[in-house]
């Protein structure tokens, strides 16, 4: 068992993707030399050469749409955006054509691009460099859309996304880049399946769902409910798209109430999503209203007062008594 | 076919010809072999590469033009009767599609924009299967593996990166085979309009394909109108000057003269298989009817303009060669006439029996891999369908 942090833990997932598959290869912006601004594929360009890491022209357009010619001749590119806010000018080519030619073809023509965005806010950034776009592409079909939150999933989930024949977008943690974890390199366990949900905190009172960057937060809000008296379940998505309902569903028969926490804005967010699907399939178990905890419907505020728009303990907490009030 | 040598002396020529290219505003100079007269001048490159082209060769060259243009008129008509949803028609650029479909060998994999109907017939795609787009029965229709003809794509210019991207796995299987390996070389061809130019893709496209030396031809069809918008309005120099901008060459082409359209993709691909990077060739032609069957030219251009086009006929000029020279009699014509009416009765009768897919089709292909959405919503959908299947039993 190994420790590292979550870049360290996808920099391993990835070399160990382009020592096991020939037909991979990385493409994105500085991610050769320099190994990325998050340097999460360091040292990959002097192992494996400039035509299995390679790096492109500043175009995100250009990334992804070669990468899916890359595809369609046989290879398996996983593409880096340097910034959740910089995938837009990508947008048309992820969601018109890469999610959609296994549909076009009658499943003839596969596209197996992984399209790494490293998301979110919480690290004073300025402006695009902070933001949570995961529900535009989830609304897509064809696209898949996970998101680890510790080291052991990074490792695997990655090499998971790079195997699976369908375009998959890795969205990663960008404040958790430098939290560590254990590693198991010999033994995926629960991440064999990168597209089921986990159950990280056992509880009773009320369940709290989170992904990618807030799965810390929602387990600290969690373990602060001790001191009430409260026992609180935490799950961690780990997959956007498809989304494990299933795992939801029954923790929410078994406490009756449910919390969901996402950075993106509350409004459209798959918090919504999570919350319809919810009161469908489990009605009669709820004892309150789905509440969700996100952001607000403005651009990602300036670093200064991103900590009043950011889901935070408090803010869960606060969601956690007004669901246990009814 | 050809040999992989380039002739001696090829790329000076072609550089003092791209060096010395039209600035805004001036003339560009441009390929041509056959006149619109059907005589046959010469070129001191592509003149090498037209000697190459047999009698049969410019047989089948009219033949594949004359079907294709018939083939455009019963769409047209499908589409006028209600049988197509819209039609997409080629007539005028047939030289230009037939040409530079003929130049590519089958190893080559070709990205088409909607319209290449002509390169389809080319590369072996069964025209009724092209329909199946247009008949609202499928969003592709053929196995693009199968003649390396890739399915259309509507939005425009985004498959110029994936022939990009293309090419660049064709230069990392190279890498990957063995020393012994005796597949022939490949290149990709990338058509977009004039129209498409204008988009972002192009200009990645081309940016990706410079910087990594990728096999790859670009062929633009200047086909003179997006649909309503004038080529002007996308561009203030001549586009085959364009990619002396991104440092490779570029050469605009008499688009409505298949002699030259072929001799020049030829060497195009030969430069991009032998490792000397990508080319742009800009085939300077004229749609002569309208962009779709939606839209109405004569809201928006000139019929002077397309009476002189219709002087530059593609198909007029190499009937009127193949005459002089004796290469064809009027039993070829009659043939040809007779073969172009069996394929138009051919696409009609199939065309009405274009088979009706199932929405569980859909289903079966959004993923590659198992997805429990899918699995949910089928499921639904097929309980759903049940109700209605036990209420006719019920009312049986």
């Amino acid at each position: 068992m190994a420790t590292m942090t979550i870049a360290k833990a996808i920099n391993e997932g990835l070399r160990a993707s382009l020592t096991n598959n020939p037909k991979s290869l990385l493409m994105g912006e500085d991610i050769g030399h320099l190994g990325g601004v998050y340097r999460v594929t360091d040292g990959l360009i002097k192992e494996f050469g400039d035509e299995r890491v390679v790096d492109t022209p500043l175009a995100e357009s250009g990334i992804v749409g070669t990468a899916i010619g890359l595809a369609l001749r046989g290879y398996s590119p996983v593409c880096e955006i340097q910034f959740d806010g910089f995938v837009y000018p990508a947008f048309n080519q992820i969601t018109t054509q890469l999610a959609k030619i296994h549909a076009r073809s009658l499943g003839k023509l596969t596209v197996p691009v992984v399209i790494r965005i490293p998301y979110g806010g919480g690290i004073g950034s300025i402006e695009h460099h902070s933001e949570s776009p995961e529900a535009l592409f989830a609304h897509t079909a064809g696209l898949r859309i996970i998101s680890p939150s510790n080291a052991h999933d990074a490792y695997w989930m990655i090499q998971k996304a790079i195997e699976c024949q369908d375009p998959v977008i890795f969205f990663e943690p960008k404040r958790r880049y430098w939290l560590k974890g254990e590693v198991d390199v010999e033994n995926a366990g629960l991440s064999e399946d990168p597209f089921k949900a986990h159950v990280v905190r056992e509880g009773t009172d009320a369940t709290i769902v989170a992904y990618g960057p807030l799965v810390p937060v929602a387990l600290a809000a969690a373990n602060a409910a001790v001191e009430d008296g409260r026992s609180i379940e935490v799950i961690d998505l780990r997959s956007i798209s498809p989304l494990d309902f299933d795992t939801v569903e029954a923790s929410v028969k078994k406490t009756g109430r449910l919390i969901v926490a996402h950075e993106a804005p509350t409004f459209g967010g798959i918090g919504g999503e999570i919350a319809a699907r919810i009161s469908e399939r489990a009605f009669l178990h709820l004892e309150a209203p789905v509440i969700r905890v996100g952001g607000f419907h403005m651009p990602y505020p300036v670093a200064k007062v991103e900590e009043d728009y950011l889901p935070d303990i408090d803010k869960i907490l606060e969601a956690l008594d007004r669901s246990l009030s009814y | 076919m050809g040999s992989t040598q380039l002739p001696p002396g090829t790329e000076e020529t072609l550089a003092a010809a791209t060096a010395k290219a039209a600035a805004p505003g001036e003339p560009v100079e441009m390929v041509q072999l056959l006149g619109p007269d059907g005589t046959l001048g010469s070129d001191p490159v592509f003149s090498d590469y037209a000697k190459r082209i047999d009698p049969e060769k410019l047989r089948v060259f009219y033949t594949d033009m004359a079907k294709i243009r018939r083939f455009d008129q019963e769409a047209t008509a499908l589409q006028r009767q209600g049988e197509l949803a819209l039609w997409v028609p080629l007539t005028g650029q047939e030289a230009a599609q037939i040409g530079s479909g003929h130049a590519s060998q089958s190893q080559d994999y070709i990205f088409p924009t909607y319209r290449e109907h002509g390169v389809a017939l080319v590369r072996n795609v069964d025209l009724a299967e092209l329909l199946k787009q247009f008949r609202g029965v499928s969003n592709g229709g053929w196995d693009p593996r199968e003649n390396n003809f890739h399915l259309y794509t509507l939005v425009l210019a985004a498959q110029t990166l994936h022939a990009v991207g293309y090419a660049m796995g064709i230069q990392r299987d190279q890498k990957l085979a063995s020393a012994d390996s005796t597949d022939p070389k490949a290149a990709v061809i990338a058509y977009f309009g004039d129209g498409a130019s204008s988009e972002g893709d192009v200009h990645e496209s081309m940016v990706f394909a410079a910087s990594y030396n990728a096999p790859v031809v670009f062929f633009c069809q200047n086909n003179h109108w997006a649909i309503s918008v004038p080529t002007e309005v996308q561009t203030k120099v001549p586009l085959a000057n364009r990619a002396k901008g991104y440092g490779f060459p570029g050469i605009r082409v008499d688009g409505n003269d298949v002699i030259a359209v072929h001799a020049v993709t030829e060497w195009a691909l030969e430069h991009a298989r032998e490792g000397r990077g990508p080319v742009l060739i800009e085939a300077y032609t004229y749609r002569v009817g309208a962009h779709t069957t939606a839209d109405d030219p004569t809201k928006y251009r000139e019929s002077a303009e397309e009476a002189a086009w219709r002087e530059k006929d593609p198909l007029d000029r190499l009937e009127k060669y193949l005459r002089a020279e004796g290469l064809a009699d009027e039993a070829f014509f009659d043939q040809v006439k007779a073969d172009g009416d069996e394929l138009a009765k051919y696409v009609r009768s199939t065309t009405h029996g274009l088979e009706v897919p199932d929405i569980r089709d859909a289903f079966a292909s959004v993923y590659a891999e198992q997805h429990p959405l899918i699995a949910e919503e089928l499921a639904w959908f097929e309980e759903y369908s049940a109700g209605f299947e036990s209420d006719e039993e019920a009312a049986n």
